[in-house]
């Protein structure tokens, strides 16, 4: 059953307003006339809902909401009881119930159809024309035509001249052909390939998107689902960083999966891509890793080399600076922080001899002339020539009668230092000046030292048997590192920070500058042909030159992982070491051939471990034996090494 | 813009200049370059003057809208200036091949614009045009067969099918509305979208031709007298019902010239110069396979349910040679009832099926896709409804010696050798599916435990299978022994630290192991070499090196991962079984 109480409104008491009662737009047959109708006008009703009353009357007077103590149950057994409950409608205005009589039903009925309110009403009634099409003898109106009713239009005239003109002049077009031709036909019918467009020949095609992983799935392996310490990354990197733009995610079943929200910023994105991207064809390096390695020589094939460590001689207490082996190789000298001066056997790891000289023992030079036996030992400011005392008795007196037969010649020549004589008990000679290195000539007679000031004095090269000295240059030129002489021919090498300089003894000319390519340079050695010099350098790094060819290194070799100490030569094999504060000694395989247009071949054939490091030194100074391929490595923890 | 508009439908892109600074008039900030003669050439593109004309018109139209002459309002419209852009595709694409080769965008593109909804962000007709396209190319692929991989990822669903020897991949959104984003220029997606329909609009036309089908394409004649009756009265519209019933996927199409079985001739075939017998035979073999694999549904009938989405899986089973329905008040094209007894498999999406009936596997949908991309059908059992369902895997990795091998993709491998691991097992199984699941009116309840018994069944079984696992991963296990072994021999140190210092221990004759100093040797050698090599080859070496490193840690975390989910697993499920048995 339709509930009326829905559709019925009461109207709108627009009249209350000026104290007419307005007339019911139904009357209620029931209700007496004289009305009691409320007088608040059209307003939401719902502002009573919490008074007692519902409004007042004319007089000004309360009406009051009639008495509702039905609850759900009573309304409930009206609704099954009362067979008019249906048309009970309760008047808003009032709150009073009214039963709808049945004209008032048969109204909502009508309406609810969408027909008529009035049953009266017919909206099919005949049309009623006022003018007939017809002329009637009797005119509606007797005014007589226009004269423009007669005469052809101007303004039509004028119109259609305007558009006979747009005509002409092609400004109007007819309107155009309906294209009839099929959308889509085989565009490629007469495809010809050699037809191509000297464009698109160099064209790249565009790359074509990543095919998903496992991990995109919408249900993939429990290992691709992120962790939480991972999504938090996720989160926190930039957009453009991350190595997926999306998160992995898990669904039960497909029914659960979402619609994923970034799927047209995607497509945007590869739309942009595809035409706001250059494109460039990049070779990926497909390379063997393998193949990078240069093929070399195998160590074993170049054997001999030293390969493990045979002795360790221990006794300084401090970090050993400086080696030196007599020419016999039977001997070898050490200094040290500590202040001595060690002489060990070889052979048997055995300290010899202990030679306190008290200060820093900064460089040790044994006399490469085998028939002489001297040792030039530096501490702080001086040069001691010792005479050790090992060995071959008559070698040993032998020196000291050639000391001894000095004679000091007649005129005091001016000399740049002093020499003085020991005392009875030690065998030796100094000079006054502060010295970083000492190094012999080759014939045994002649030697030089580098003093660490910056004057014009800082190489002074000495004449051990007639006592003099002299400054070879006069001007200097910067901090100079190393010197050295060249082993048969009359050179000196001197090496300041950056540059290898060369000079000829006899001519007294600087022949050659060497670049090294490095920032400063540690240390320098020369091979015994005399053709090839190796520097090291505190950046760890080491420069072969090879003097024939270029003042530019021949090769720059980066084994060492920390500032190289020093390097060495061998005098009779094809090897050459440096050591390194890493703590290591490289050996390296380097051949110098005779043909000239061969270039010389370097090979690292070992790594030598052993030195433990100490105050972040490692090895400061390396050294072969003359005759066997052993090294010599002194370093940081006191200790002197020999590896066979 | 028009600039814009020309690069797109010319597929002008920048350059990337080989001297940045030369050109850049010696700074390095990023600015793109375009090369002078591709601006040149597209000068001299005849749709410039359309699009200048385009503009003209605008202009007078907006004018005579002005002033209100709606008669040069209607003249104008009529003589709307329109472009074509056949010459342009084809000047792209000279070779059919070429298109095909760039079809990826345009299809995706096509299937989201589709998708759109037909108010606002763009034309109608555009939606109208990309939904027909998309839709011919779908029933293209399946008269062709040429559906290979599919793959339900979050984002949507990829497909790649095998055109003419190319493949072609495309995503498509799942069927929701999509929440418009506003950083995104329409205007650009539309220009695309307006090449692509032409060029996939072209290609669509050939690739009919290639078939012999009738383009645009018609519903085979028989199935169309079966499916007008039922909905001629429901559809106003033909045009409308037309593609609706396309798109309905379910008939096949008519061909030009009627298919005479005198066609299938087998191909002669000549042999490749320079090609051994077991490379032929290797061909032979993978065309066999490839056919197989076509006809993976073939003689299967499948329901959906109406949960299911319905258009992917309708496609992906007809591109396999399956009969596929649906609820006839889904969608139209439902060609049987879900009462009909010759159904073989029901696809449900929930998670326990009410009414069940005789004789059909009742299935969740990712068994559809698993088995297209394992070419095979896969058992059934893992993918009863209500059952975890095992992960889905992507058919797009290959995987590569050292990369991480999920163990599932393992047993998919090993299963497609047909070497079938748990033959046993799954054949056990599929007994007792057979009988767990056909009983008319099953109640759920008895289901369920015999789902559980299964499982515990399940367990067992998985043990083994680790077991066999545990082999293959016997080369990571015998780094762990050496791992222990140092630890061991640390140990060892440290006690013996602990100890006196002077302490005289039994010698030990030392094993000079030949092996390990000759590796120990040849380590070195590569050592010393790598230190040897140029600057420039050591730093690309050094990248190589890290590059193969991170592939292996990564590797090595995946599989951790697995390994730490699997125990958790495995203890969980001990307890439960436990806590059931108590």
């Amino acid at each position: 059953l339709p509930a009326p109480h829905l559709l019925f409104t009461p109207p709108a008491p627009r009249g209350a307003w000026n104290g007419v009662p307005h007339p019911p737009l139904t009357p209620l047959p029931s209700a007496p006339l004289q009305d009691i109708r409320n007088t608040v006008g059209n307003i939401p009703m719902e502002w009573y809902q919490d008074f007692p009353h519902i409004g007042y009357d004319l007089e000004g007077k309360r009406i009051y909401k009639p008495i509702r103590n039905k609850d759900e149950l009573d309304m409930f057994l009206e609704k099954m009881e009362n067979p008019d409950y249906w048309r009970t409608v309760q008047d808003k205005m009032t709150g009073a119930d009214i039963k709808l009589t049945d004209e008032q039903v048969d109204l909502v009925h009508r309406l609810q159809k969408g027909q008529f309110g009035d049953v009266h009403f017919d909206p099919y009634e005949p049309a009623v024309d006022f003018f007939t099409h017809e002329v009637m003898i009797h005119p509606v109106t007797n005014r007589p035509a226009d004269k423009r009713s007669f005469i052809p239009s101007l303004i039509e005239k004028e119109k259609v001249s305007k558009l006979v003109h747009a005509i002409k002049m092609g400004w109007i077009k007819p309107r155009k052909p309906k294209d009839d031709a099929p959308a889509y036909y085989d565009l490629w019918a007469h495809e010809d390939p050699n037809s191509i467009l000297g464009r698109h020949k160099m064209h790249v095609p565009a790359p074509k998107m990543k095919l998903p992983g496992h991990e995109e799935s919408y249900n993939p392996p429990p290992e691709y689902l992120p962790s939480e310490e991972e999504k938090l990354a996720w989160e926190q990197q930039e957009p453009a960083e991350r190595k997926l733009n999306f998160v992995p995610q898990q669904y039960r079943c497909l029914r659960a999966v979402p619609a994923y929200s970034r799927f047209i910023h995607e497509r945007f994105e590869r739309c942009l891509d595809l035409y706001l991207c250059p494109r460039q064809r990049k070779m990926r390096v497909n390379v063997d890793p393998e193949d990078l390695i240069p093929k070399l020589p195998k160590p074993r094939d170049l054997q001999p080399f030293p390969t493990s460590q045979a002795l360790v001689y221990r006794g300084h207490s401090s970090l050993v600076r400086c080696l030196s082996v007599s020419p016999s190789g039977q001997w070898l000298v050490s200094g040290s922080d500590d202040g001595t001066v060690r002489f060990w056997e070889v052979s048997t790891a055995r300290c010899m001899k202990t030679l306190p000289v008290g200060g820093v023992v900064q460089s040790v030079a044994w006399n490469p002339n085998p028939t002489i036996c001297l040792v030039a030992v530096c501490v702080e400011q001086s040069v001691l020539l010792v005479n050790p005392c090992l060995g071959d008795k008559l070698l040993c007196g032998a020196t000291d009668q050639l000391l001894e037969s000095y004679v000091a010649p007649e005129e005091e020549r001016v000399q740049p230092v002093q020499w003085a004589t020991p005392g009875v008990e030690e065998h030796s000679r100094g000079i006054r000046l502060a010295v970083k290195q000492v190094t012999w000539h080759g014939k045994g007679d002649y030697f030089a030292s580098v003093v660490a000031d910056n004057s014009s004095r800082q190489v002074l090269i000495h004449q051990s048997s007639k006592r003099w000295s002299q400054n070879p240059f006069r001007r200097s030129r910067g901090l100079v590192q190393r010197v050295l002489f060249h082993p048969v021919r009359p050179y000196f090498f001197v090496a300041t920070q950056r540059y290898v300089r060369v000079y000829n003894l006899l001519k007294q000319e600087l022949t050659k500058k060497l670049m090294t390519n490095c920032k400063w340079v540690s240390s320098m050695a020369i091979h015994p042909g005399g053709d090839n010099i190796i520097c090291g350098s505190y950046d760890s790094k080491l420069a072969w030159f090879d003097l024939d060819l270029s003042t530019r290194p021949y090769q720059l070799l980066r084994h060492h992982k920390k500032a190289l100490r020093s390097v060495a030569f061998h005098r009779h094999y094809p090897l050459f070491a440096s050591g390194s504060d890493d703590g290591t000694v490289i050996v390296c395989h380097g051949m110098v051939y005779n043909d000239l247009l061969q270039n010389p071949l370097l090979v690292p054939v070992k790594v030598l471990k052993g030195h433990a490091l100490t105050l972040d030194l490692g090895v400061l100074d390396v050294l072969f034996h003359p005759t066997q391929p052993w090294v010599f490595s002194s370093g940081a923890d006191g200790t002197v090494r020999l590896y066979t | 813009a028009v600039t814009r508009r020309l690069c797109i439908l010319k597929g002008i892109y920048p350059h990337e200049p080989k001297h940045k600074k030369k050109v850049n008039k010696g700074s390095t900030a990023p600015r793109t370059f375009y090369l002078l003669k591709d601006i040149r050439f597209l000068l001299h593109e005849p749709i410039v003057n359309k699009f200048r004309e385009y503009k003209v018109f605008v202009r007078k139209l907006r004018k005579a809208y002005g002033k209100s002459e709606w008669s040069t309002v209607d003249r104008l419209k009529d003589n709307k200036p329109t472009y074509k852009l056949d010459h342009i595709v084809k000047e792209r694409y000279p070779t059919f091949v070429d298109a095909l080769r760039d079809l990826d965008d345009a299809l995706s593109m096509c299937f989201l614009f589709s998708t759109f909804p037909r108010t606002g962000k763009c034309h109608v007709q555009t939606i109208q045009l990309c939904r027909r396209l998309a839709v011919e190319f779908l029933n293209y692929v399946i008269a062709s067969r040429s559906l290979r991989k599919v793959f339900l990822s979050i984002k949507g669903i990829y497909y790649q099918a095998e055109v003419l020897g190319q493949p072609v991949t495309w995503i498509t959104p799942y069927a929701f509305a999509h929440d418009h984003p506003t950083d995104v220029d329409y205007r650009v997606m539309a220009t695309f979208t307006e090449f692509y329909t032409t060029l996939l609009g072209f290609v669509n036309f050939r690739l009919y031709q290639s078939l012999n089908l009738v383009y645009p394409p018609k519903i085979d004649g028989q199935a169309d007298v079966e499916l007008k009756p039922v909905e001629g009265k429901e559809y106003a519209m033909d045009s409308e019902s037309y593609l609706e019933k396309l798109s309905a996927l379910s008939g096949s199409l008519a061909h030009v010239v009627a298919p005479t079985h005198e066609d299938e001739v087998e191909m002669d075939e000549f042999p490749v110069e320079g090609e051994t017998a077991e490379q032929m035979d290797a061909r032979k073999k993978e065309q066999e396979a490839l056919e197989k694999h076509k006809k993976l549904f073939e003689g299967l009938r499948f329901f959906l349910n109406r949960e299911v989405p319905r258009e992917p899986l309708a496609f992906v089973i007809r591109c396999f040679g399956g009969q596929v329905s649906w609820d006839r008040s889904l969608c139209i094209g439902a060609t049987y009832d879900e009462s009909d007894r010759s159904i073989t498999h029901q696809i449900v999406d929930r998670p326990r099926v009410g009414q069940q009936v005789v004789g059909r596997y009742y299935l969740q949908p990712q068994w559809v896709f698993d088995s297209v991309n394992a070419k095979l059908c896969l058992p059934v059992a893992d993918y009863f409804p209500g059952v975890l369902l095992p992960p889905h895997l992507s058919p797009f990795v290959t995987e590569q010696e050292g990369d991480y091998v999920p163990p599932e993709k393992l047993k998919l491998l090993a299963m497609q050798r047909g070497e079938n691991p748990g033959d046993v097992r799954l054949r056990g199984r599929r007994r007792r599916g057979a009988s767990g699941c056909c009983p008319v009116g099953n109640g759920g309840l008895s289901a369920d435990e015999e789902s559980e018994e299964e499982e515990e069944e399940e367990e067992e079984e998985e043990d083994d299978n680790e077991k066999e696992e545990e082999e293959e991963e016997e080369d990571d296990e015998s780094e762990k022994e050496e791992e222990m072994k140092l630890k061991k021999m640390e140990e060892q140190k440290a006690q013996s630290n602990k100890a006196l210092p002077v302490k005289v221990t039994a010698g030990k004759l030392r094993l000079e192991d030949r092996q390990r100093l000759e590796q120990e040797q040849q380590s070195e050698e590569k050592r010393l070499a790598i230190m040897m090599m140029k600057k420039r080859e050591k730093y690309l070496y050094k990248k190589i090196m890290f590059g193969k490193k991170r592939k292996v840690r990564e590797a090595n975390k995946l599989a951790a991962k697995r390994k730490a989910h699997d125990t958790a697993a495995k203890e969980e499920k001990k307890k439960s079984k436990k806590a059931r048995r108590a």
